[in-house]
Parts: C-alpha cells; structure tokens; sequence
C-alpha cells in the first residue's frame, strides 16, 4: 500500500536496495556515503527513526527534506524547544470552535448532555500539530529537529509514539498510522538523549565530509560558482577544521562562503579576500582570530597548484 | 568489495560479535542485536561494508561507542581491504569496568601552616563564631554542638517548570475544564478556569569525597548529606542522591535513609569501604555517569561535588568527565573546604582540570558556608 501512495511522488516506489537510495538521494542533490545510505534504506524498510548526531551545519536537518523529495511526500516539521508539551508537538482542541457548536446546539435547543459531549470531542474539533499530522499523512517525512533540547518528559512521550506509532486521545481512543512515517531525529548533541530512546533508532553520526565528497557537495548546489574558487574554498575550510576551534565550520558554512565569495564577483581566493570575508565560516571572535594566525596563502598555494 | 564468512552460521556469528562489542563497553542489549539481525536481512548479509553499517547503525547509541566499534569490527572480521584508514585508526583502550582499589599511601595533606590563623572573635556568640569555624578545627564539644545545627538543614534543589499543566488561580485558560464546566450548566457561560506550570524542585546529587585529604570535613559532609535528604518534604525527599568517592564509588542514599543522623553514620561507615584512601575523581565520575548519571540520574539534576580537588589519576580524564557531566547536569557546583584558606589558588591538577566545567564553585569549610551552598543549591545566584 505504501508504494502506490509513493509512486504519487517521484515515481519509483520505495528504493530496492542502499545503492538505489544513494542516486536517487544524490538527484535531489544531497550527496551520501555508504552508511548514510544504508542507514536510509534500513529506515524506509525496517520502519526506524534515524537518529542523526553531529557537529551543526553537516547537513542532518537537510537529510529529512532530500528523502521528503525522494518520496514525494511532504516534510513535517518539529523543531523542538524546552518546556515543549503536547498540545504543542500532537494535538490540540479546538476551543472556540466547541464552544460555538455548544452555542448553536443550544440555540437548537438540545438538551442531552451525553451526546451534546459525544459531538464536542469529535475528529473535527481536533487540531492537529505536526506529530499527529505525520501519523495522518501517508506518506510523510517527519522531522524531530533538535531533540536534544527538549526535555526528558517529552522524549518519554516520543518515545511511545515512536515505538507504536499510535496516539491516544482520551476523549477519542487510539489513533493509528496505517503506514508509519519516515521519521529522523537530530541532535546537536548539547545534551545525551535518553538511551531508550536511542535504543528505537539507528544511530547515525554525521562526520566532516572529506576534500571531494565536500568539493562535490559544494559544485552540486553552487553550480555558478568556478572550480578553482570552489577548491580553494573547500581546502580552506578542510584546513581549519584541523585546527582546535570552538566551532569547528560545517558544510553549510562552506556553501555560504563560497557564495558569499561568488556574490562578490571573485573567481579566485587570496589570503586577503579570504580574512574579509571569514565572518561566513568562523562565527567565534576566538575562533577568527586563530584562524588570522594561519598562513592561507601556503594553504591556497598548495591546493591551487 | 569483499565478503566475510557469516553466511556459514549467521546467527551465531553475529551474536558472538555482539557479545564482543559489550565486552569492549558498547551497550548492545538483545533488542539492539535483534534490530541488527533484522537489518542485515534485508542488507546483503555477505557483504563486509553491509555487515559494517548494519551493526554501526543498529549496534552503537553514541560517538564513543563508534570508536571501540571499529576496533572490535577489525578483530572480529579480520581488517579489511579497504585501507581507507577508518577501520585501522588506532583507538583508545576499552572502558574500563572495574576499579582498582588503591591502597598506597594519600597525598600529604596540605601544609597545616595556614590553618593557625587568628581564632575568631571570642565575645561573639558561641553560635555565631561556630558557623564560620573550619571544621577541621573543632573540639569534640563544638562537633556536638556542630551536629545539632546541621541536623536543622533542609537542601531544595533549584525548581524547573514541568512540562505539566496544573489547575490554577492564574494561568492560561484550561479549555478541557472550562467547557466541562459549561456542558455541566448546560451550555451557559461558566467562570473559567485556569492552568500553569508546575513547579518541581530538581534532583540534587551529592558527591562527597571521603578521601584522607578530605577526611577532616568527611563527617561533617555526611550530616549534611543526611540533613540534606531529610530536610525536604517527604515528596521530594526520594530526589536526593548521595555517593561517597575515593578510590570506590559507593552509593549511600540507602544507608542515609535512618532518621537518625548517628544510626545512619554507623550504616554508612559499614557501606563504605575506602575511607581516608587516595582520590581517583576522574575515574569515580566516569563511574557515576555510566552507572547512574547518563540514565537519569544527572540529568537536569543539580550536582554537588563535595571535594578538595586532589586527584591521583590523570586530570585530563577529570576534565573529560566533567565535562561529560556538564552537559547531562543543569548546574553543577563544586564546594571545596580548602578555598576558603587565605591565598587559595585552585593550583592542584584535579581541581583546576574540574574548573572550567563547574557553574558555581563555592567553599564548604564551615556552617556558614554549608548554608551558602544550600544556597547555591536552591538557585540563589553564585557571588
């Protein structure tokens, strides 16, 4: 039932095998490695959340919206803050819309009490947030984004919606996803997340892509910006990961300044250019001035040769 | 491309891996292995890279267990072709899981040169110049006496607001109660009603260090300790916790559970066994956060670590611990009775390594500097 909704979409079904979600993820111009695609191809088959850990900025949050397009289905989003509750994140009643079914059931002059309550807690009166949006919607991507900053009652809760993928409305019973969604969880990692939690996922920690899988990931989504500039910016970035930062520039950090460079009409990066434009990567005073003590030229030098 | 041999006997293969994997300190429980089963079923099981990140994905819950993965990976399945350098990388030694008692001498105690400082004022009441006394110098009446005040103590942890709802006199209107309240009037217009936040105290954990450094303040801590737990309302008094450390970590919260602060003493002298020891911080924390810590424990707790900061074992495990332990905690808060020393610097290796992860770093050498912790403890702003 699942693949005649999908095939809605992008129009294969879900993938076969981890080698056919890397071409079909890397169309929609996410570029993947072995175990990122194995990771998806389990979560689509086996039905488990991915649970993506990483340094910000590595393209956790992005994963979610490249298999959205893959399936064609729509990307549901949570983004999750403390004190996150569950007529936030699942549902909510939909108070003045009761109260005015109340008013004209009066006006009717309907007495019965019971029944008068059996329609106010009706479907319709339900508003439903992303959580149970993703459990109505099939096919869905539901992105948990930043779980790490919710707080332990809600992990609980995600918990039991993860392992059923049911919710229970006591006014209305148990609602049931017919096919679960694709569901990814991300966590910048500023607190642990509770181990049973984990437990129902597949763990996946996002590392800094090498120089050609960042060159090609730069290339794929800035094709306007030259080859030349593109390396020198890759190698740059490559070259200050190395060095001890407090915040290490992510992927998305490298694509900013690349455009950022292109926007500037630059086809070519020399230490100058590159030291007035590093408030795209380095976002620490410390950091920015750490990366000044470097010699960028011998770094450019060496990867322009 | 290469294959390794779990096609034979899969199964038993496979779960021998696992086994090996928990050896290595992964916690790779049965409902892990089964996830692993189930994704090499649909993987291709032959294959060396499925194998791989089947059980990466399935078998690992944290960066840390990533490394002692590749490790194992590697001596189970033999070391691959591909030198790509990810499997190879050499890797840090496996957790260890027991501690190893230490029975050499403890570190020579500081000079006592600094502890002959002028007494306090004499003609203050005997109270009074017994709250800012050292404890380390008190006579056995002024201990009687010490004991009886900290039995008064009561030790609140910092309230957070719950993610739950509780009726209230102000608040956001509580829609499920107000239109009950209107259905039962039949559909008039009721007086409505309101919800909050609750309020809950936090978790306080208390770490008390009863090394031969500290083994001066070591009694005193424990009262507190003891207070602390029996202070609070008999619906908060589960949220205390209290462990011992030295060279074995040992959990006490049991034994302080007598009413009797003397009672408890007792049991708690029997529980301990590494009294007046040398100090391994870094490898008792690392203790707490695997054991008890990381699964709930320390979370959004307040965490007291009661400790002069002497540490026999690499500091740089004590500063990779805390910082571990920063980042489960909501607020963690050092009391070293050695700081309120005139010209205390937080010169000994341990200490120094704890500091950057510390919130609040406050003294705990006397009455008055307990109730400064509580304090602390409560949520009062660190001065």
């Amino acid at each position: 039932m699942r693949m005649s909704r999908a095939a809605g979409g992008a129009g294969e079904g879900l993938p076969t095998g981890p080698d056919e979600v890397r071409t079909r993820l890397e169309e929609t111009g996410y570029l993947v490695d072995d175990g990122l695609a194995i990771a998806c191809f389990l979560a689509l088959k086996l039905h488990r959340p991915i649970f993506c850990e990483g340094d910000a900025g590595v393209g956790k949050t992005s994963l979610a919206s490249a298999l959205a397009q893959i399936l064609g289905a729509p990307l549901i989003r949570l983004q999750c803050y403390e004190g996150i509750d569950v007529s936030q994140a699942l549902y909510d009643w939909d108070f003045p819309r009761q109260l005015l079914h109340l008013r004209a059931a009066e006006a009717a002059g309907i007495t019965d009490a019971d029944r008068l309550e059996g329609e106010l807690y009706d479907r319709r009166f339900l508003v439903a947030r992303p959580l149970l949006r993703a459990l109505e919607t099939q096919p869905s991507v539901l992105l948990v984004d930043e779980v790490d900053r919710a707080d332990d009652e809600f992990e609980a809760f995600l918990l039991e919606l993860l392992s059923e993928y049911s919710v229970t409305i006591p006014e209305l019973g148990t609602l049931y996803a017919e096919s679960p969604p694709v569901v990814v969880l991300t966590s910048n990692r500023t607190r642990e997340v509770h181990d049973a939690l984990k437990r129902r996922c597949l763990y996946h920690w996002f590392d800094h892509p090498g120089f050609a899988r960042e060159l090609a990931i730069v290339r794929r989504r800035l094709p306007g910006v030259t080859l030349r500039l593109a390396e020198q910016v890759t190698a740059l970035v490559q070259a200050l990961r190395a060095e001890d930062l407090l915040k290490p520039p992510g992927v998305a950090e490298t694509i900013d300044w690349a455009e950022a460079l292109d926007a500037l009409g630059a086809t070519e990066l020399d230490a100058e250019l590159a030291v007035a434009t590093l408030g795209s990567v380095l976002k620490y005073r410390e950091d920015a001035e750490r990366a000044r003590g470097l010699d960028m030229t011998a770094i450019l030098a060496a990867r322009g040769a | 491309m290469s294959t390794v041999t779990t096609t034979a006997d899969g199964p038993a293969v496979l779960v021998g891996f696992a086994r090996a994997l928990r050896a290595a300190g992964v916690d790779a429980g049965p409902d892990r292995v089964q996830a692993f089963l189930g994704a090499l079923d649909v993987l291709r099981p032959g294959l060396r890279s499925d194998v791989y990140w089947a059980g990466r994905l399935t078998l690992c819950g944290n960066r840390d267990d990533l490394e002692r993965y590749d490790r194992v990976f590697g001596a189970y399945f033999g070391p691959g072709p591909d030198a790509r350098g990810r499997l190879p990388r050499p890797t840090p030694p496996p957790r260890l899981r027991l501690v190893v008692r230490d029975t050499g001498p403890s570190p020579a105690p500081a000079p006592r040169t600094e502890q002959d400082a002028p007494p306090a004022a004499a003609l203050a009441s005997s109270t009074e110049v017994l709250r800012h006394r050292d404890l380390a110098e008190l006579t056995a009446a002024e201990r009687d006496q010490l004991r009886r005040l900290l039995a008064a103590f009561a030790l609140h942890g910092e309230p957070r607001r719950t993610a739950r709802l509780r009726p209230a006199r102000r608040g956001t209107v509580d829609p499920r109660r107000t239109v009950r309240e209107m259905l039962r009037r039949g559909g008039e217009p009721a007086r409505l009603r309101r919800h909050a936040r609750a309020d809950r105290p936090r978790r306080v954990v208390l770490l008390v260090d009863v090394s031969g450094s500290m083994a001066p303040y070591a009694d005193a801590l424990l009262r507190f300790a003891h207070a602390a737990t029996h202070g609070a309302p008999a619906r908060e008094r589960a949220r205390t916790e209290v462990f011992t450390i030295g060279t074995r970590l040992t959990r006490v919260t049991r034994e302080l559970a007598h009413r009797d602060p003397d009672m408890a003493m007792h049991a708690v002298a029997a529980a301990v066994p590494d009294w007046r020891g040398g100090t391994r911080l870094g490898e008792m924390l690392r203790g707490f956060l695997d054991r008890w810590g990381q699964r709930g424990m320390a979370r959004g707790a307040v965490v007291v670590v009661l400790s002069d900061g002497w540490e026999r074992g690499d500091p740089a495990l004590l500063a990779g611990q805390m910082r571990r332990l920063h980042r489960l905690a909501h607020r963690v808060v050092w009391a070293n009775p050695r700081k309120a020393r005139p010209g205390y610097a937080p010169l000994a290796a341990g200490m120094a390594a704890a500091l950057p992860s510390v919130d609040a770093f406050v003294e705990g050498h006397s009455l008055a500097a307990l109730e400064r912790l509580a304090a602390v403890v409560r949520g009062a702003d660190y001065a």
